[in-house]
């Protein structure tokens, strides 16, 4: 598999680079944005910034991969976009993001994440709850009442969405965690379209899964994005250059590239992006 | 090559023999630590069993007059520990209800704030209280509820000891599940707007329900059997009493009261079986419901 990226990615290599070329408001390359990030700064606490004046617009019905080397940002931008960074006690940040014209700083969480959902690196059902409770837990567990009716077309339009009703429907009130890790990743999927979000973020998604598992997620992603926005930090160059249209690579809590995939894998701005996609490091 | 096959086959023997000698004698010893439950039990079945009738769970303990005769007509003594029953009843129940929810709440504090300078400092104080001796307990409930609230000896004042005596195994059997429940658990709630407390009421506490409710029958066990602390704060009764400001029995009181009186002294069997035999039952259920209510994650 990387391998054949890595062909993809052959450079000229005459090309020559500017050093530490810092890509100032790369909002203006995306048109209408659906998020803006702007000049976003975040610190798990006292002045040392584990990312750094990121800017970057996010392109609505498109999937945008964030890739880059462990630890260099990529879980801190993702989670600031819905405040899950804000778990951790001593973070603070400087700059904002925008949903629309809105400050999601200054909405309420609930009201966030009914617009940003989020999908974790582990699958994460609730293992007190059936299939059924976990798909409508957002709503069960904020008290926000709904007619079973409702309910019940909330879960199978999720389930379908996910492609998992036909394998689940019979099981519905089984408890989640009997599952497999593929099953149970498409669930937690299915819990966060659930709420209707106008973004979706995926925390390297596939990588406690297995190829066949990972390729299902991978297609269902490309589906989705039909209806919603997707934010996607991964590991895999190839999942990126397979599934997305904009990717944004981080260094050492930096922006250092953001554009289209494609050109990206082909003619990288940045010599830094193009010794991690050619496998020099990371 | 045939001679060096023989000669390990031979040592293959000889450690195979180790091995079960060995073997049987790890099963021997852990048969031979068995053994003292079984005799207990044995002991108290056989001379307990005639006292266990109808009237041995429904009629107060008798007086020791009454008992004196029926053992001179070679009688099974009149009465039971009615008294007893009800009095560890409503008093393991009134520690329960204070213990349990004040554990529970502590130990999710001491889990979700592991490194915290305080969690550390309370994590060393429920410590420390398990090592406290149980009649200082019943100093405790005496200072505290004997004397200022209840103006003399009451089920009160034990329950007060005695939920003192079971919060450390509530507090940390409730930390332990909770430590062990993945944060990404956590984290899937809150990514969908749900309020730190609704979180750790309506996800994490269920979740780890089994290890909870374990801790909180293996505290109720410790305290069911418990005598000193009551002796100063309960004291006894000889009628059965509900109102929780006046003095009570309790069923291992009752087992020191018949110790004490020379024409009672049979009643000892049979009260003894009966705390010993809830005793067990409770350890029973705290292991079946630690398997049985176990959430996977
Ligand atoms: N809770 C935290 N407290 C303090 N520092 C943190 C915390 N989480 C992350 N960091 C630091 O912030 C930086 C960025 O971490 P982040 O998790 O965003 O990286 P990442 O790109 O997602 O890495 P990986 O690919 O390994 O998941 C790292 O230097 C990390 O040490
Ligand atoms: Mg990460």
């Amino acid at each position: 598999m990387e391998s054949t990226i890595l062909k993809q990615v052959q450079m000229p290599t005459e090309q020559k680079y500017k050093e530490n070329v810092v890509i100032k408001n790369p909002i203006e390359n995306i048109e209408s944005p659906v998020l803006k990030i702007d000049d976003l700064s975040v610190s798990y606490g006292g002045d040392k910034y584990a990312i750094q004046n990121v800017s970057a617009g996010i392109a609505k019905n498109k999937i945008t991969a964030i890739m880059g080397p462990s630890g260099c940002g990529k879980s801190t931008l993702l989670r600031a976009i819905n405040r899950m960074h804000e778990l951790y006690p001593n973070t603070h940040n400087k700059g904002g993001v925008y949903l629309g014209d809105e400050n999601i700083y200054e909405l309420n969480p609930i009201q966030l994440r009914r617009k940003i959902g989020m999908v974790f690196q582990r699958p994460n059902p609730f293992p007190t709850m059936s299939i059924y409770d976990n798909v409508i837990a957002g709503f069960n567990l904020n008290g926000i009442k709904l007619k079973r009716s409702e309910k019940d077309e909330i879960v199978e339009k999720s389930l379908r969405e996910v492609a998992l009703w036909d394998e689940v429907k019979d099981a519905l009130h089984n408890r989640g965690t009997f599952l497999s890790g593929g099953q149970q990743q498409r669930l937690c999927i299915a819990r966060a379209l659930a709420y209707t979000p106008d973004i979706i973020l995926l925390d390297e998604p596939t990588s406690a899964l297995d190829p066949i598992a990972t390729s299902k997620i991978e297609d269902l992603l490309v589906k989705l994005k039909k209806d919603f926005t997707i934010v996607l930090v991964t590991h895999n160059m190839s999942q990126a250059a397979r599934i997305s249209d904009y990717s944004m690579f981080m260094y050492l809590g930096e922006l250092v590239e953001y554009g289209k995939t494609k050109q990206m894998f082909t003619t990288p701005k940045d010599k830094r992006t193009e010794e991690y996609l050619t496998g020099k490091f990371g | 090559m045939n001679i060096s096959t023989e000669i390990s086959d031979r040592k293959m023997k000889q450690r195979l023999l180790k091995d079960k000698i060995f073997t049987n004698a790890m099963i021997f010893l852990a048969f031979l630590s068995g053994v003292p439950l079984f005799l207990i039990l044995y002991q108290l079945a056989i001379k307990g069993y005639r006292q266990l009738n109808i009237s041995f769970f429904f009629e107060e303990a008798p007086d020791t007059m009454e008992a004196m005769v029926a053992v001179a007509n070679n009688e099974i003594i009149p009465g039971g520990i009615a008294n007893g029953i009800v009095g560890t009843l409503i008093i393991v129940g009134l520690a329960s209800l204070i213990a349990i929810p004040v554990g529970i709440i502590c130990g999710t504090y001491l889990a979700e704030n592991a490194e915290g300078k305080f969690a550390g400092l309370v994590r060393f104080i429920v410590d420390m209280l398990q090592g406290v001796p149980s009649i200082v307990l019943g100093v405790i409930g005496y200072i505290w509820i004997v004397k200022p609230v209840t103006n003399g000896f009451s089920a009160l004042a034990g329950s007060v000891a005695l939920s003192i005596m079971m919060l450390p195994s509530i507090v940390r059997s409730t930390e332990e599940t909770l430590k062990m429940i993945p944060g990404t658990l956590k984290e899937a709630a809150l990514s969908l707007g749900v309020p730190y407390h609704k979180v750790i009421l309506k996800v994490i506490l269920p979740t780890g329900i089994s290890g909870i409710l374990t801790g909180v029958i293996l505290g109720i066990s410790r305290i069911a059997g418990e005598t000193a602390p009551l002796m100063l704060t309960a004291l006894g009764s000889t009628v059965v009493n509900t109102n929780i400001t006046e003095p009570s029995s309790a069923v291992p009181l009752l087992v020191w009261e018949f110790y004490n009186d020379p024409n009672l002294v049979n009643m000892i069997w049979s009260a003894s079986l009966f705390l010993l035999l809830l005793i067990l039952g409770l350890n029973l259920s705290a292991k079946a419901i630690a398997k049985k209510w176990k959430v996977q994650y």
